[in-house]
């Protein structure tokens, strides 16, 4: 039987950017035992020596040509933006360094 | 007009019966008129498509030689971008964002005149197998309005069976397709992987996702399969070949000395009995129009839906990770000083639906280090399994057979506070996913039961898409002469239709 | 406590570990076909790919995967036959997708080295640089900062945000650990980025500007007590953007560190940003978890699996390794080191060498660059390379000189008209109507001439008076409008007034 704590939730939910409500923690740790239960299934053969597959079809070297096309304007490209100033995107305040 | 199929339409156009314009007119009054009860629109653009059919009337004038679906409307699943019009995936994190870019598929239904009246609804990014996690609220089956259409494309297929258009595209990552097929008694088709550009498809997993055609006949569908399929450069896992002429095996509907792989795997506990029943009378029509009927073994498929549920989710915390309100879509939280990390937070627990989240959760959990090798390797080492399986089955059969889905169409609520019963819906349709290879539902009857539609499903190799069309064309000849009429005559009228 | 260099290193021996990010100069960028071009408006190169609209896929650059296969080839690594690109996912503004591209254990190139030469106070020294791998990736966008007193990220209101180098191929080389450096580290750690800059330079592969950002160092230093073999915390500096800067980035972190572990402190495992103004380290704001990556493999593109008469192609077509170049150049021309510096400072090294290819003597064909071509370029500020001046001119201009058609005060005249645009070198003569003037009879004639006129200073000159001939040899000079040779209008003049010439 798998399961996950809401504090695992929670972590996860941090990794993955969402802030969840107490009640979204419990209820998705609730239903996490039966879930993992039910994907767990992989772990049930013997997959000793099989390879993995992570791409349907078998081709390999797909490549451009290293030409310029034309880019979006810049109206276009902010098009979407919830906020802009300069020609920039223009977000919230950042707290941490960058990579 | 809007009862024949698109290439009844097609003709009518040709022979100048009729305009794109009032063929498309008619379909906008048929949307009007019944869609306030089916909803399988999230926008309906009529003056783009009335603009485009009058493109196409004054080209026909002209003399211009068009493509057979030239004039003809379609309805288009909201997962593909299409430049200036509304495109959400049935996401709130993506109301109001106009894509500045088309699609390869949305380029190529322009590039042969097809008429977009709209785009259609959808569980939120393809998540999902009822239509009931979309962000707008949920698509009803117009056979029975209380039950769901399927999904994720339950939009596209509602549109078709309630004759609100002819041809859609939908998308199928473990059966988005081929399962609300199945559940409105239309045809669906997922083309292989890579033979539809993914280009402008907003990714749910990128692995498993591909675009493909809705239609009444199987004709219809492969008349919308030859043109939105083709290499794209701009997908680097676009298969670079020849599309497979489905079109003329459509027509050609032989099924004479071809074997029909029937696996084992995919019938008999979890499968209503009319589910069955409906199944095994279409066998024996193929077994009557002089096919061999013969039993393959897939053991490896038992795993199917357990490798599913960690590929997909895995894959989609990664595509997913763009909807972060800095570049487009919803931003919220941004007040008294937040910092982007909070309003990004903020933003993705607002814009994304329960379903969503419980995938991203579950793929995080999955890809994150000491997890990987037991839960997303362990699911890839078994793709190859199944794809071992296929091989092997493809060596026994020309076709593999099976019920599309376990169930007919179920009502709306019914599975919704329990996702590994709704996860259930995909059990037939995801193999073929985690393959890459093709499939198709056709309608094979009403289950006795409740009356409502049950899907067959016939799958082939990759690249190999026009058996899915040879064999589906001669069923669906045979059934239509026993029923004396195709299957979507019998859905309800809703609104009358004229 | 405070320590000097040599306390740290009585005590401590220094584990070097290098990462080196190069924007590669392909055309376009990584995975799209927007623009590289630096310096352009924002968000005037970006695109639905590297803007990461919802729909859009990436595509491989090919010319980026043949750039880094060449510097894997050059750094002596070996070259994956099966290499797949990862998704490496953490949110950060400036990074669209909130993953970046790049791979993760199966990079394209690995197992290499470099070797660097340093001068020690035994004379020079020799070390080898183990290179870990070699990956592809691709580069965020730049935020700028706003509001607050500083501009920088602490204390601004809101950012904005540029994508026009969002995507840009970067190629990563990673280090093994090095140690065994000693006191040295710093030096070596310069030597090597140095040396990297210069093969990446003659691949033709990256602009390798640091202070545009081209090539990025990033310095891990741990310290271990002399003698043990337990490795110590390791601190990762970032934003290291100059030769020099590499060197006192070391510096100052060996000496942080054992400062800190003199006093009995840990040094904590974390990123640091040097300070390009004071030359210290600051602390990276610490993140309360370890970020995990997730990396998966990249389901948007295909494996990568170069065969091998593409890499045997390439690997032909390689240039000759920098530092052996330098020694046999040197040796060949026989250039004092403080001659050799100054080519390898003015960058003019290829230029010459194919100057000296084409028949010109080395030291000639040093001295046109290096001065009067140098002078030229420092007086319009521009690059020599960027001159209209060949090569094959410069050749020119030193066998007319050797033959004796030109003097060199003539050739400088060449030499201008040339950048100026006039021509080949031989037509700037032709045009400008330059030539020495070697007919002793048209000299004698200009010589009796001016002796003629100024009569008082010829006989100045006839009763021994001889430094007067000056004067005439200038008027005879002026008369054959610069293009006699000086010299000789000396021996005729002085023979013309009866004076030995010795």
């Amino acid at each position: 039987m798998s399961s996950l704590s809401r504090d695992d939730v929670a972590k996860l939910a941090s990794l993955a950017r969402i802030e969840m409500t107490e009640e979204e923690l419990v209820s998705l740790a609730s239903q996490f035992g039966s879930i993992l239960d039910a994907v767990a299934r992989v772990q049930e053969l013997n997959l000793d020596g099989v390879k993995a597959t992570s791409h349907p079809q078998p081709i390999e070297n797909i490549f451009r040509e290293d030409l310029v096309l034309p880019s979006l304007t810049p109206e276009q490209a902010l098009s979407g933006a919830p906020a802009q100033e300069d020609q920039r995107f223009r977000v919230p305040q950042i707290l941490g360094e960058a990579e | 007009m809007i009862k024949k199929t698109a290439a009844q339409m097609s003709a009518s156009l040709t022979s100048g019966e009729t305009t794109s314009v009032a063929l498309t007119q008619s379909h906008l009054d048929r949307i009007n008129e019944v869609d306030s009860k089916v909803k399988a629109f999230l926008h309906v653009d009529g003056e783009n498509a009335l603009a485009q059919a009058a493109k196409v009337d004054a080209e026909r004038a002209a003399g211009k030689k068009l493509h057979p679906l030239a004039g003809v409307p379609l309805a288009l699943k909201d997962v593909l971008a299409q430049e200036g019009v509304p495109t959400t995936a049935g996401s709130k994190i993506l109301q109001g964002w106009k894509p500045p870019y088309d699609s390869t598929v949305v380029a190529k239904l322009k590039q042969a005149g097809v008429v977009i009246l709209g785009k259609t609804n959808m569980d939120e990014f393809a998540m999902g197998s009822s239509t009931e996690n979309s962000g707008y609220g949920p698509t009803f089956n117009p056979w029975d309005l209380t039950r769901t259409p399927g999904g994720s494309s339950g939009g596209s297929a509602a549109a078709v069976s309630a004759f609100e258009a002819p041809i859609a595209v939908g998308s199928d990552t473990g059966g988005s397709i081929r399962q609300p097929a199945a559940l409105t008694g239309i045809v669906g088709v997922r083309p292989t992987y890579g033979a539809v550009s993914r280009y402008g498809l907003i990714a749910y997993s990128s692995s498993l996702d591909q675009a493909g055609p809705f239609g009444r006949t199987v004709l219809d569908t492969a008349l919308l399969h030859e043109v939105i399929a083709g290499h794209d450069p701009k997908d680097a896992t676009s298969i670079n070949a020849e599309v497979p002429n489905v079109v003329s095996a459509a027509r050609s509907a032989d099924v004479k000395g071809k074997k029909i792989g029937v696996i084992k795997q995919l019938q008999g506990s979890g499968y209503q009995a009319g589910v069955l029943a409906r199944f095994n009378d279409s066998l024996e029509l193929l077994a009557s129009l002089g096919a061999e009927i013969v039993e393959v073994d897939c053991p490896s498929f038992e795993f199917a839906l357990a490798a599913y549920y960690l590929i997909a989710p895995s894959e989609c915390s990664s595509n997913l990770a763009r909807f972060d309100a800095m570049r487009y879509g919803l931003r919220t939280g941004d007040d008294n000083g937040a910092s982007a990390e909070t309003v990004m937070n903020a933003t993705r627990e607002a814009g994304f639906g329960r379903e969503v989240k419980r995938r991203i959760i579950l793929g995080t959990y999955a890809l994150s280090s000491g997890y990987y090798d037991a839960y997303y390797g362990s699911a890839q080492k078994i793709r190859t399994l199944i794809i071992e399986d296929y091989k092997k089955a493809f060596t026994q059969a020309d076709v593999l057979v099976s019920p599309t889905s376990p169930i007919t169409a179920f009502k709306i609520g019914e599975k919704s506070e329990d996702p590994i019963a709704m996860y259930l819906a995909d059990v037939a349709t995801i193999p073929v996913n985690l393959a890459g290879i093709c499939g198709m539902s056709l309608p094979a009857g009403l289950a006795d039961e409740d009356g409502l539609p049950v899907g067959f499903q016939i799958m082939a190799p990759a690249m190999q898409d026009q058996r899915l069309y040879e064999v589906g064309g001669a069923l669906e000849a045979a059934l239509v002469s026993k029923w004396g009429g195709h299957l979507i005559d019998q859905v309800p009228a809703l609104g009358g239709a004229k | 406590m405070a320590l000097t260099y040599e306390d740290v290193i009585s005590k401590y021996e220094p584990v070097l570990g290098l990462e080196v990010h190069v924007e590669l100069n392909t055309e376009s960028k990584m995975f799209c076909s927007c623009s590289t071009t630096f310096g352009a408006e924002p968000n005037t190169q970006t695109c639905p790919v590297c803007l990461a609209l919802p729909g859009a896929l990436p595509v491989v650059n090919a010319t980026a995967i043949e750039s880094t296969i060449k510097i894997g080839l050059a750094l002596n690594c070996q070259i994956a036959p099966y290499s797949r690109f990862a998704r490496k996912n953490y949110f950060y503004p400036d990074m669209p997708k909130n993953f970046q591209i790049s791979q993760y254990d199966e990079p394209i190139c690995f197992d290499g080295y470099v070797d660097v030469e340093i001068e020690t106070e035994e004379g020079p020294k020799q070390f080898r640089i183990e290179i870990e791998r070699v990956h592809m990736e691709e580069d965020t966008g730049k935020s700028l900062h706003v509001g607050g007193a500083t501009g920088r990220i602490h204390g601004a209101e809101y950012s904005l945000l540029d994508y026009n180098r969002a995507g840009i191929p970067l190629v990563e080389i990673v280090t093994k650990i090095v140690p065994g450096t000693g006191k040295y580290a710093p030096e070596v750690a310069k030597a090597y980025v140095a040396e990297l800059r210069d093969i990446l330079r003659g691949l033709k592969v990256s602009d390798v500007k640091m202070e545009q950002g081209s090539l990025r160092c990033d310095a891990n230093v741990s310290l271990r007590l002399i003698g043990s073999d337990v490795l110590g915390t390791r601190s990762e500096t970032k934003n290291v953007n100059s030769l020099r800067s590499v060197e006192r980035a070391i510096r100052g972190e060996m000496i942080r560190h054992a400062e800190l572990l003199n006093d009995g402190k840990k040094v904590k495992q974390e990123t640091r940003h040097f300070q390009e103004d004071t030359g210290l380290t600051r602390s990276g704001r610490s993140k309360e978890q370890a970020e995990d990556y997730r990396y998966f493999p990249e389901p948007d593109l295909v494996p990568v699996a170069p065969d091998a008469t593409w890499i045997e192609t390439l690997r032909a077509a390689l240039p000759e390794r920098p530092s052996l170049r330098r020694k046999r150049l040197k040796a060949e021309w026989s250039v004092p080191d403080k001659e050799m510096a100054a080519m390898i400072n003015a960058d003019v090294l290829d230029i010459v060498e194919a100057t000296v290819l084409l028949g010109a003597e080395p030291t000639k064909a040093r001295t046109w660059w290096l001065g009067e071509i140098s002078r030229i370029a420092n007086e319009k500020e521009t690059a020599i390379a960027d001159l209209s001046i060949t090569p094959a001119d410069v050749a020119e201009i030193v066998a007319l000189v050797a033959a004796g058609e030109l003097t060199d005060k003539l050739a400088r005249q060449v030499v201008e008209g040339v950048i100026a645009g006039e021509g080949k070198p031989s037509e700037v003569v032709t045009k400008r109507g330059i030539k020495v003037v070697n007919d002793d009879g048209a000299l004698m004639a200009a010589i009796e001439k001016v002796c003629a006129e100024q009569a008082e200073t010829a006989d100045k000159v006839r009763n021994g008076h001889v430094p007067a001939a000056g004067a005439l040899i200038g008027a005879v000079m002026k008369e054959t409008k610069g293009q006699a040779d000086a010299a000789r209008v000396r021996e005729l003049l002085l023979g013309h007034l009866g004076q030995a010439t010795s």
